[in-house]
């Protein structure tokens, strides 16, 4: 049975660690990272990578439109 | 086998499914972090490159939070004066009768300061999307009382919470707008879930299509946060606005047209 | 339509004139002694006509923000008002003036303070010239005296507001608003469908995006772009001055006033010639730029200026900065509503500037 994986990207330096998307994603990918970017927030990053399905709800829901959401199914 | 697939195969130009709408420009906005200004501005924009009409839209921005929103999104805008939108958007949108007019404007630019002009702009039903954004507080200014603000709720001037004897009620312009006969759609949604955003996005589609046939006025509400504002983290916010705004301002269409 | 010569009160002209200068838009809200200005309008359906809109605005305050939005967009937009309506508007000619849009103003001016009276007064001489809201700006303003100069300022005015992108002001007085008098109206001009380049009229792919504002949180930005406004505003000084003179080479004492009290002056120089009192009348038409230069100069000639107002004396002050103390100057005038009489003005003239 096909199977669909996605994945992530964050646009560090845009994101203000707002955690919006970290509630949002519903096979919990994301995480806030300890580090920060260069304005201090701590970003959001994709932590649970094998659990993305590339719903895009977490780009979806981002305030700052800092995450881009790719897909693909087998 | 599919889980042996790394990341990298899948993050490639074919496999994008969600990215940033070009319609927004590459600015970092100005809004604090998890305020649905941010995802309300680039909704409106995705919905202007789905439909293709970058070119033949015009936005009239308020004065408070977004007033700065010509510099997020990538299209011709005009700032109003402070609650002065609707007015501003009325003539732009009489004069260019041809083109996507909207106003996006806050609670005190539009339920305080405006009041006028929105309810004569959707009395008269001015082909225009008048986009609301509901937060129950002067955002820009540092979190004063709004016409919206809650009873009880707290804010810089109504550091005791809104004493309703003395600071009179919260103010439901949408309920208000949709009693008038120039609305033709009239929704109140929010911004803070995918499924809310979703649902945001299609009622703003739904309003640009009516807009195209010269509908009447097309109001939509977005109920929204102001983690600063209110003192909250973002994600609190919106937990708080769901159990506290959303009672008094209940999500979902007010006036629909006649299918 | 052609050339025409009718006999119109110079409201009504004056809306003519904006229907046959191709005006695009005019947005309003009625008040005495300028309602025929909408009136008008209404009834001659310019829509039909040019294709012009006209739109009567909830407030005052929405009539002048509909303004600023058709004016973003490169129109050709207008509006009207008296007094008390002027003073509503000046939040939104602020914005415009701050914005770089250009349109026109129109004020029929009535008595004051407050909500004064409805007969023609001159108190609004300030408000008009010195900006009238906040920030350091200047409207273009011209003083009609005649119902025919209510209709020839407005493409006049229109025609240095998009030179200059700046508001401009016709400056007329209830008195000139209400009479009647014949008017040649000129024929009737296209309306200029080729808007320019930086009104929002949606970004085509071509171009960057067009934005209106007056807003720049840069305060090196904002003084850089104050001292590009100043710069456009001695550029009209330059080459905008406009006055009339009437019988001023061989006079020894002047008259300076405009509008309805230029009239009256002209009646008064017959009255005070026939006395054997040289005296002259400068009249001027811009009252912002205001012509200082010539001013200056006559002060040269004559012996002293009396500045005949229907105010409390505002132009005055604008005089005695351009004669900078050659002469004496002094004012006269009436305030609540009331016309001045030839004759006062003469006695005026000899008791304050001959006998002095």
């Amino acid at each position: 049975m096909a199977k669909v994986r996605g994945a992530i990207v964050v646009d560090i330096e845009k994101c203000k660690g707002c955690g919006v998307c970290v509630v949002a994603c519903p096979a919990s990918v994301i995480e806030l990272s300890p580090n920060v970017n260069s304005k201090g927030y701590h970003y959001a990053e994709p932590v649970n990578h094998d659990a993305c399905t590339g719903c895009t709800n977490c780009a979806v829901v981002c305030p700052d439109g800092v995450i881009s959401v790719y897909r693909i199914k087998n | 086998m599919a889980d042996n697939i790394s990341i990298e195969e899948i993050i490639k130009p074919e496999n994008l499914v969600y990215a940033k709408t070009g319609v927004m420009t590459d600015n970092i906005t100005s809004y604090c972090p998890g305020c649905g200004h941010g995802t309300t501005h680039r909704i409106i924009a995705e919905i202007i490159e789905e439909m293709g009409i970058q070119s033949e839209t015009i936005g009239v921005a308020p004065v408070g939070c977004s007033v700065l929103m010509y510099n997020f999104m990538d299209i011709d805008i005009q700032q109003a004066a402070h609650g002065r939108a609707p007015a501003v958007a009325t003539a732009i949108k009489r004069l260019l009768p041809e083109k996507f007019v909207f106003t996006y404007q806050g609670d005190g630019d539009l339920a305080a300061i405006g009041t006028a002009e929105t309810i004569h702009a959707c009395n008269r039903g001015e082909n225009i999307l008048i986009v609301f954004i509901n937060n129950g507080i002067y955002g820009m200014t540092g979190g004063q009382m709004a016409p919206t603000t809650l009873e009880g709720m707290k804010s810089s001037t109504s550091p005791y919470g809104r004493d309703v004897a003395m600071m009179g009620n919260p103010l439901k312009m949408t309920d208000i707008v949709a009693t008038l006969p120039g609305t033709y759609y009239v929704t109140r949604q929010s911004v803070h879930k995918p499924g809310n955003v979703r649902k945001s996005k299609k009622a703003i589609r739904k309003a640009l299509e009516y807009q195209k046939l010269n509908k009447g006025t097309c109001f939509i509400e977005i109920v929204s946060n102001c983690p600063s504002g209110w003192k909250m983290e973002p994600v609190e916010s919106n937990e708080w606005m769901e159990k506290n705004m959303f009672p008094f301002y209940p999500l979902g269409d007010l006036k629909v047209p006649a299918e | 339509m052609e050339k025409e010569l009718r006999l119109m009160k110079g409201n009504e002209a004056l809306a003519e004139a904006a229907i046959r200068a191709g005006a695009d838009g005019y947005f309003g809200y009625p008040i005495t002694p300028q309602s025929e200005v909408m009136e008008y309008l209404m009834q001659e359906k310019p829509h039909e006509r040019t294709g012009m809109v006209v739109l009567q605005a909830e407030s005052e305050v929405a009539a002048i923000n509909m303004v600023y939005g058709g004016a973003g967009c490169g129109k050709m937009v207008m509006t009207s008002s008296s007094s008390p309506g002027v003073s509503l508007k000046q939040e939104g000619i602020t914005y415009i003036a701050g914005a770089e849009l250009p349109c026109l103003i129109v004020n029929v001016v009535r008595g004051g303070p407050g909500l004064g009276t409805i007969q023609p007064a001159q108190s609004d001489y300030f408000q008009a010239t010195k900006g009238g809201g906040h920030g350091d700006y200047n409207l273009i303003v011209l003083a009609p005296s005649s119902v025919q100069e209510m209709a020839d300022f407005v493409e006049l005015a229109f025609d240095l507001a998009f030179k200059y992108r700046n508001p401009a002001m016709i400056l007329s007085d209830g008195a000139i608003g209400q009479m009647m008098e014949k008017v040649w109206l000129k024929p009737q001009k296209e309306r200029n469908l080729k808007l320019p380049e930086w009104g929002t009229t949606g970004k085509t792919p071509g171009r960057e995006r067009n934005i209106i504002t007056s807003l720049d949180l840069n305060p090196a930005k904002q003084e850089q772009f104050n001292h590009k406004l100043q710069a456009k505003y001695r550029e009209m000084e330059k080459n905008e001055v406009r006055y009339e003179e009437f019988q001023c080479d061989d006079a020894e004492y002047l008259f300076v006033a405009y509008g309805t009290s230029a009239r009256v002056c002209q009646k008064a120089i017959q009255l005070a010639r026939a006395e054997g009192i040289k005296v002259g009348l400068l009249r001027p038409i811009t009252l912002f730029p205001f012509p200082k230069k010539i001013i200056h100069e006559r002060a040269g000639q004559v012996k002293g200026i009396l500045c005949v107002e229907m105010s409390a004396g505002q132009m005055v002050e604008d005089v005695r900065l351009a004669v900078n103390g050659l002469i004496p100057v002094e004012h006269w005038g009436r305030m609540g509503g009331i016309v001045p009489t030839p004759e006062e003005a003469v006695e005026n003239l000899k008791s304050k500037i001959i006998g002095g």
